[in-house]
């Protein structure tokens, strides 16, 4: 099974817990042409990571390091979930039924369905438990497919 | 006006230069004779025991610093055998090593004979109980206070610190009337007594005899007009004793017995002996030790001294409010603190980058310690509990270091102030 094409590259950054970390993030984003699809924030004891996907992470991974942020890459997956009342709870139920535990995630919706991106602790195992029980992942050119490098 | 020893307190100062010069004398012929470390630091100076005729003489003597302490540890300075000793104390050390202090069973007399005569100066006698809410253990507060209330008379309870309401509880039940404790925590003992609705100032508690940490007259005035609780001002220092002076019931300094210790104040950075009234760096001789002397013992706290007679009739010198330090020394919850004994600590950890920041404050009655560090970007992982154990780890091992507790905050590299001279890695929010 190629393991690799659902494994999708979300930034993590390591942010200080004050006003105006998220801008400066985001601003960098924008003066590089990067769009945001997906994105949460987690504090922690003065400090706080945010996690994104980006449709050209590279370029993004590269231009906030240069920025001075810690920066680094998680693997993440993009589970699909219907879109309708009930559409989260029929999924994490089959992932319960799976055995798979969610470290963290957060969703998005996304025409035509909605998208669940967790972490897991073994992703390689993740992704076959979610592909066994009849979900569907969606593969990492979904967010960061045509170019992955500034043309 | 009380005296425990009124034959030495109310001596006149003629008689009492000639009781400091004698003791002056004999202490550096002795240490001539017995410390190794002290012989040579008197002929590096060029000074033998016949230099010291008169008592402005003590300056031609070396001075001794913690540095001294530090490097002589654990007993290389001691002038007294195994056998002659009765106890050890230990204070914190700057860099993960203490210094140890050892005792006679006469120095031991004379640290309780010194502070016993302060408690008696300041209004205590044999009809006193006093609890003792200092720490007990190898920090000298707890036993100081405990022998020199014993000693005149009084009845100690022995509470040590922490454990509030039973304290209160003991102020009521055995009629406490003196509390000895960090002028911090009488504050916090205030704080919880009024939550659990008892009045502190209608209970027999009178006196707090306080020291241990910095504190002002505006703090006094506070301890006294909300707790009616007189606050008397104590002092001394583990490499000295342990607390040993304090002030009289007339408020006006701490009186330094002449006959346990010659007080200078010198200019800090010349090293140059200031006169009575002028600000500088207290230095201290102990005139009667005899496990581990103390010469011209550069304190680092910055103070002035009077010797003009007191109101209660004394005329052993006073020394005013301490109004900081030469060093960066922190005092947090009566604990020395170094900046420099953090950084060190900080640096055990492989995950820590090398900028950090101290900041005190004081939330309610009581001091808290936050320090900021650095993550150094390698070890920065995407899992909030990962990161909060890192911080878990930091802060036990900076608790276990320092004797206090510390809250760490993990903050990015880069993002903690860089200095282009000497770093000013404390933030001291606190209001004394």
């Amino acid at each position: 099974m190629d393991h690799a094409k659902y494994r999708v590259k979300q930034l993590s950054i390591f942010a200080e817990n004050k006003p105006g970390m998220i801008a400066a993030m985001a601003k960098v984003m924008r003066d590089n042409d990067v769009n945001i699809l997906g994105f949460s924030i987690a504090e922690g004891a003065g400090y706080g990571v945010i996690r994104v996907i980006v449709d050209k992470p590279d370029i993004a991974h590269d231009m906030l390091k240069k920025a001075g942020f810690v920066v680094k890459f998680t693997d993440v997956l993009a589970v699909e979930m219907a879109d309708r009342p009930g559409g989260l709870y029929d999924l994490t139920d089959m992932l319960s039924r799976a055995g798979v535990n969610i470290e963290y995630g957060y969703g998005y919706r996304n025409e035509p369905c909605a998208v669940l991106i967790i972490r897991v602790e073994d992703v390689d195992a993740g992704i076959e438990k979610i592909l066994a029980h009849g979900a569907r992942l969606l593969d990492k050119d979904h967010f960061q497919g045509s170019c992955t490098k500034r043309p | 006006m009380a005296c425990w020893n009124p034959d030495i307190e109310m001596m006149s100062k003629k008689d009492l230069d000639d009781l400091q010069l004698g003791l002056l004398k004999d202490l550096v012929r002795k240490n001539y004779e017995r410390s190794p470390f002290y012989r040579q630091k008197m002929l590096n100076n060029n000074v033998r025991p016949e230099d010291i005729r008169t008592l402005d003489d003590v300056v031609k003597l070396p001075f001794m610093s913690k540095k001294d302490l530090r490097d002589n540890y654990p007993d290389r300075l001691f002038t007294a055998s195994k056998r002659e000793i009765v106890r050890y104390h230990a204070s914190s050390g700057t860099t993960g090593k203490p210094t140890i202090v050892g005792y006679t069973r006469n120095d031991i007399e004379m640290w309780s004979e010194s502070l016993g005569r302060a408690l008696r100066s300041a209004g205590l006698g044999a009809d006193d109980v006093v609890q003792v809410a200092n720490t007990y253990g190898l920090f000298t507060g707890g036993l100081g206070f405990h022998y020199a209330a014993e000693k005149i008379g009084a009845a100690v309870v022995p509470a040590s610190t922490g454990n509030t309401e039973r304290q209160i509880q003991m102020i009521e039940d055995l009629g406490v009337t003196a509390m000895a404790a960090t002028p911090s925590y009488l504050i916090y003992v205030g704080e919880v007594a009024e939550k659990i609705g008892y009045d502190l100032r209608n209970s027999t508690l009178r006196t707090g005899l306080l020291g241990a940490e910095p504190w002002s007259d505006k703090m006094r005035d506070r301890i006294q007009n909300w707790l009616g609780v007189k606050g008397i001002n104590c002092f001394g220092a583990s490499e000295l004793s342990g607390p040993l002076w304090s002030e009289c019931e007339d408020q006006c300094g701490i009186h330094l017995w002449r006959d346990i210790a010659l007080v200078e104040i010198i200019d800090p950075e010349t090293g140059e002996r200031l006169g009575p009234g002028e600000r500088g760096e207290l230095v201290i001789t102990m005139l009667q030790k005899e496990a581990f002397p103390i010469i011209r013992y550069r304190m680092g706290d910055i103070t002035m001294i009077e010797n003009d007679k007191c109101s209660c009739g004394r005329d052993h010198p006073r020394m005013m409010r301490i109004t900081g330090r030469v060093d960066d020394m922190l005092i947090i919850r009566g604990i020395n603190v170094f900046p420099s004994q953090v950084e060190h600590c900080l640096h055990t950890n492989p995950e820590v980058g090398n900028e950090f920041q101290i900041i005190v404050e004081r939330r309610g009655a009581l001091d808290d310690m936050m320090v900021k560090v650095e993550l150094k970007p390698e070890a920065f992982t995407d899992n909030i509990l990962e990161l909060n154990a890192l911080r878990e780890r930091i802060s036990s091992r900076l608790r276990s270091s320092l004797n206090v507790g510390a809250k760490i905050e993990l903050v990015p590299p880069g993002s903690l102030p860089r200095f282009e001279g000497k770093a000013k890695r404390v933030v001291d929010r606190r209001e004394i």
